[in-house]
């Protein structure tokens, strides 16, 4: 996984030159993505999904490659507690994305750039806010970056 | 199997950052196997310095490379050779012994370890390494039911139990450590063989141990 790039959205003025991959679950959060859509729910174009087997499949490397190759946040999206198709590989993925957190902030990378979310195949609506939110978030710890500063908790808002 | 981990972060950053140039270098043999050193480490360890070199601005340019066993010259092949030829420094990710034997194979290279060697140890679960063997030098787990109390006895006792122990567990770190002699008695017991606990083991050689000094085997029907 190493030597492989995660492709990125390009940067356009429309998406704000902010870039985004979510990790999604097959059976939960991609299904929710795919369920937004056909809602018609509208969400930030700037969040390039990769479809995974499980997010327990998602290896520490896989989230930090996508930070190396230029991943302004990384959003992983997993089946709600209880609901793994393969049992537990949300709550590894967790605990992996926690590891991974610590990490990056030893990297001195904001641990708030990666985030994870439980979100079941059904919650379309979910999705397209969580994207909403994790964008706005995203948007202000860049903006802080930018000016220098370290993001408040504030601007960083509550999980939903 | 040897079980290692990783040193803090920071340490291993303040290696890199002295060069431009440095090569993370696996080992697919033990600390593969306690998940400390092996080829996904590598990846990880090599991913976190180049993010943390931008972060900070610093030149480093990492390469990444696992061989078989850092322990043994066979794998220390070409292309490791050549890795390590375009570096300015190594940094190991094998045991202390991988280290050493880098040191060895690359004599005009500083080779920096990546990792703290703990123990001879098992997998209790995925996750939980444990110490089981101190490499004594004489092997004593026939007369203890197979549990040994010089590595799992905090006292290393031969004549236990101390007073120490309370409810099976070791007064040094009851939470942590079990009591080895409670163990032992335990599985005597249950094989019937707690007579043999009577017999008072005599002083043992710590001469086969460390206190021999650094030990070596030299079998010379096997010598090429």
């Amino acid at each position: 996984m190493s030597t492989e790039t995660i492709a990125m959205p390009a940067e356009t003025a429309e998406t704000d030159a902010l870039r985004i991959i979510a990790f999604c679950c097959h059976y939960c959060a991609f299904t929710a993505a795919d369920l937004a859509g056909t809602m018609r729910r509208q969400y930030p174009p700037n969040i390039r999904i990769v479809r995974f087997p499980c997010t327990g499949r998602l290896e520490t490397n896989t989230i930090l490659q996508a930070f190396l190759d230029g991943a302004d946040g990384v959003l992983v999206a997993g089946c709600e507690p209880g609901g793994c198709h393969f049992l537990k590989g949300n709550l590894r993925a967790a605990k992996r994305v926690e590891h991974c957190r610590r990490l990056l902030e030893q990297a001195g990378v904001s641990p708030e750039r990666l985030e994870m979310r439980h979100i079941a195949a059904s919650q379309g609506p979910l999705f397209a806010e969580t994207a909403r939110q994790f964008t706005e978030k995203i948007r202000m710890i860049k903006e802080q970056a930018r000016r220098g500063t370290a993001p408040s908790d504030e601007c960083l808002g509550d999980e939903p | 199997m040897i079980v290692a981990e990783q040193k803090p972060f920071e340490d291993i950053y303040s290696y890199a950052k002295r060069h431009r140039r440095v090569l993370l270098l696996g080992c697919g043999t033990c600390v593969t196997v306690c998940m400390a050193g092996g080829e996904k480490e590598v990846g990880i360890l090599a991913s976190l310095v180049r993010l943390a070199a931008r972060e900070r601005n610093d030149d480093i340019t990492v390469d990444e490379h696992t061989i078989t066993r850092q322990c043994d010259a066979e794998f220390f092949d070409e292309t490791t050779a050549r890795k390590a030829a375009d570096a300015e420094a190594v940094i190991s990710m094998g045991c202390g012994v991988g280290v050493q034997f880098c040191a060895q194979r690359f004599p005009d290279k500083i080779v920096y370890p990546a990792l703290n060697t703990k123990f001879y140890g098992a997998t209790i679960e995925q996750g939980v390494w444990a110490e089981r063997c101190a490499g004594c030098g004489e092997c004593v787990l026939a007369d203890f039911g197979g549990i040994c109390p010089v590595a799992r006895c905090s006292k290393s006792l031969l004549n236990g139990p101390c007073g120490g122990s309370q409810d099976g567990r070791c007064e040094v770190d009851p939470e942590r450590v079990e009591c080895a002699w409670q163990l032992i008695y335990e599985r005597m017991e249950a094989m019937g063989r707690l007579e043999e606990l009577e017999k008072i083991q005599p002083f043992k050689d710590w001469s086969q141990h460390r206190d021999g000094g650094p030990r070596t085997i030299t079998r010379e029907e096997v010598r090429l």
